[in-house]
């Protein structure tokens, strides 16, 4: 089905003040629901057999700093019927916390681990919600773009001199005097 | 010790499989709660190798990426300059010479042979069978030969550019091309003849791991992996890019070849499988390759409108999805990289439950999982 046909079936489900409008002009439209609205959109989408969404392809975030919020968005795919389809929901950046769907599909663990450790979100009702790439101890979200590199990351410096640049005051070192 | 890592019953130990193992397919470290030799619970632990490619990628133009691609899978890195381009010039609507759409298949799809025969061949090193990992990498080094030949590297390509690739081919790379599809079948086979069907071998893989189609789904499993659990579903030919609804080939899927549906053995077979595929591939596109441009017009300074887009290619591991958020500027404004090992690691806690620590090696190199492309 097309984004459209399926967002029309959809609405036979689920009320059309829950589910949004679609964004029918971009090239791959999509809805945009509610976090508390969320499982309830995606278990129709998922349980529904003439949609049958039995993959989450693909699970991440975007930083709108301007706006002020946190994207999620999840690009839905069906092996059954081969189609795509994508929600999106927004929360706020200051505390964002948005359902976890490792409950519907268990691939939805990890993905959601990682924007946890990137962006910050809290994937309520989440399992084990820890930080999947960077150390237990690190502070902050890297991904957010106002985030600034620290001088010491987990007491090591992250910046060092530039072997290039002779030193001051006639000191000897770097490859410039070799 | 964290909370996760902690042991389920006072017989246990804990066990560090990792960071620096050679079984581990890269830098990946693996948390074994073990009883004597069984694998009650084994939890990845990953980031080892994390170098921000998504934060880098918003801060360079969407040419200056490219070669950042390379060091995304670097076992198949002409699938992540494959996977870029599909990706930037889908949003930007490039056209792209015919020429250069056949020898990117080419690069390709000689890289998905290369990759396979690491996958094939690591896999039977890791399970003890040194010999079959020679007999692979000899013939992986005829593929770097002919692909240093078209681009001038031998491990990150760099080949392929927005709109077309860096190089023309040569008649010297086209005439040994040939020599190499000619005297890789009977190679191919001479290597099954050696492993393949080895008794101890299939003994090791045949009912290991099995991965339902379900769970392949759900898992977000893809490629081979998904492939090998009975689905025929391959990028190349449901969502088709390139040129290769032009082409001839089959979907390789598992069958349960020696155990059950889905298991390791099922997994191997379809990589085997894919590299006869290929072969063919290249062969149609050497008949089929049309002279031309190599390279299409692209502005300078490359703009995106403003949009985002989904773009998913088949890359040698599965699918490589790359997600862009584009406001317009010079530089993507989100970037975000979906690949294949990730989410085949991420089963694995699953189906790790219950098996001896040997057969959990089995199970890596089942995946053919590549670090790098995990951590990003």
């Amino acid at each position: 089905m097309t984004p459209e046909e399926i967002y029309r079936h959809t609405l036979e489900k689920i009320p059309a003040e829950t589910l949004g409008e679609l964004a029918a002009d971009a090239a791959q439209p999509w809805v945009t629901v509610a976090p508390d609205q969320l499982i309830e959109v995606l278990t129709v989408l998922r349980d529904d057999p003439a949609l049958d969404f039995d993959c989450l392809d693909c699970l991440t975030a975007t930083d709108f700093l301007d706006d002020g919020q946190i994207e999620m968005v999840y690009h839905l795919w069906s092996y059954t019927h081969e189609h795509l389809f994508v929600v999106k929901v927004r929360v706020g950046r200051d505390d964002p916390a948005v359902p976890s769907v490792s409950e519907l599909w268990p691939a939805a663990e990890w993905y959601e681990r990682e924007e946890y450790d990137m962006f910050g979100v809290r994937f309520t009702g989440h399992p084990n919600l820890t930080r999947l790439f960077l150390p237990d101890e690190w502070e902050g979200y890297p991904m957010r773009l106002d985030w600034k590199e620290k001088e010491t990351a987990l007491g090591i410096p992250t910046t060092r001199p530039d072997p290039l640049v002779p030193k001051k005051d006639g000191e000897t070192g770097g490859a410039a005097d070799a | 010790m964290p909370e996760e890592f902690a042991i389920s019953g006072p017989d246990n130990m804990l066990l560090n499989m990792g960071p620096q193992h050679p079984s581990t397919h890269g830098v990946i470290r693996f948390v074994l709660d073990t009883d004597g030799e069984v694998v009650t619970k084994a939890t990845p632990v990953v980031g080892y190798l994390h170098r921000g490619i998504e934060k880098i990628a918003t801060e360079m133009t969407y040419a200056q990426f490219m070669p950042i691609t390379d060091r995304l899978d670097y076992v198949a890195s002409m699938c992540g300059n494959l996977a870029w381009c599909e990706a930037v010039e889908r949003m930007a609507g490039i056209e792209i010479p015919r020429r250069a759409q056949f020898l990117r298949v080419i690069a390709t799809e000689l890289n998905r042979i290369s990759s396979h025969l690491v996958a094939v061949g690591s896999f039977c090193n890791d399970v003890g069978g040194v010999t079959p990992l020679v007999v692979a990498l000899r013939e992986r080094e005829a593929i770097n030969d002919l692909l240093e030949m078209l681009s001038g590297a031998r491990l990150t390509y760099n080949y392929m550019r927005l709109g077309g690739v860096s190089r023309d081919m040569t008649d010297q790379f086209k005439r040994q091309t040939l020599e190499f599809l000619d005297h890789f079948p009977p190679a191919l086979d001479e290597f099954n003849r050696l492993i393949t069907g080895n008794k101890i071998f299939v003994e090791r893989l045949a009912n290991i791991a099995v991965v339902t189609p379900e769970d392949a789904k759900a898992y977000g499993l893809n490629g081979p992996n998904l492939r090998g659990s009975g689905i025929e579903f391959d990028l190349r030919r449901n969502e088709p890019y390139a040129v290769y609804p032009e082409l001839d080939f089959k979907v390789c899927t598992g069958e349960g070849f020696r155990g059950q549906l889905g298991d390791a053995y099922d997994r191997y077979m379809v990589r085997i499988n894919e590299m006869y595929e290929s072969i063919k591939i290249v062969r149609q596109c050497l008949e089929m390759v049309p002279d031309g441009e190599i390279k299409g017009k692209v502005p300078r300074v490359l703009k995106v409108p403003a949009g985002e887009r989904y773009t998913r290619t088949e890359s040698a591991r599965g699918e490589m999805g790359i997600y862009i958020v584009s406001n317009g500027g010079k530089t993507p404004y989100r970037v975000r990289v979906r690949t294949s090992s990730y989410s085949a690691l991420s089963i694995f806690e699953k189906l790790s439950r219950g098996l001896m620590i040997a057969d959990l090696v089995v199970v890596i190199g089942s995946f053919d999982i590549v670090a790098p492309e995990i951590d990003r």
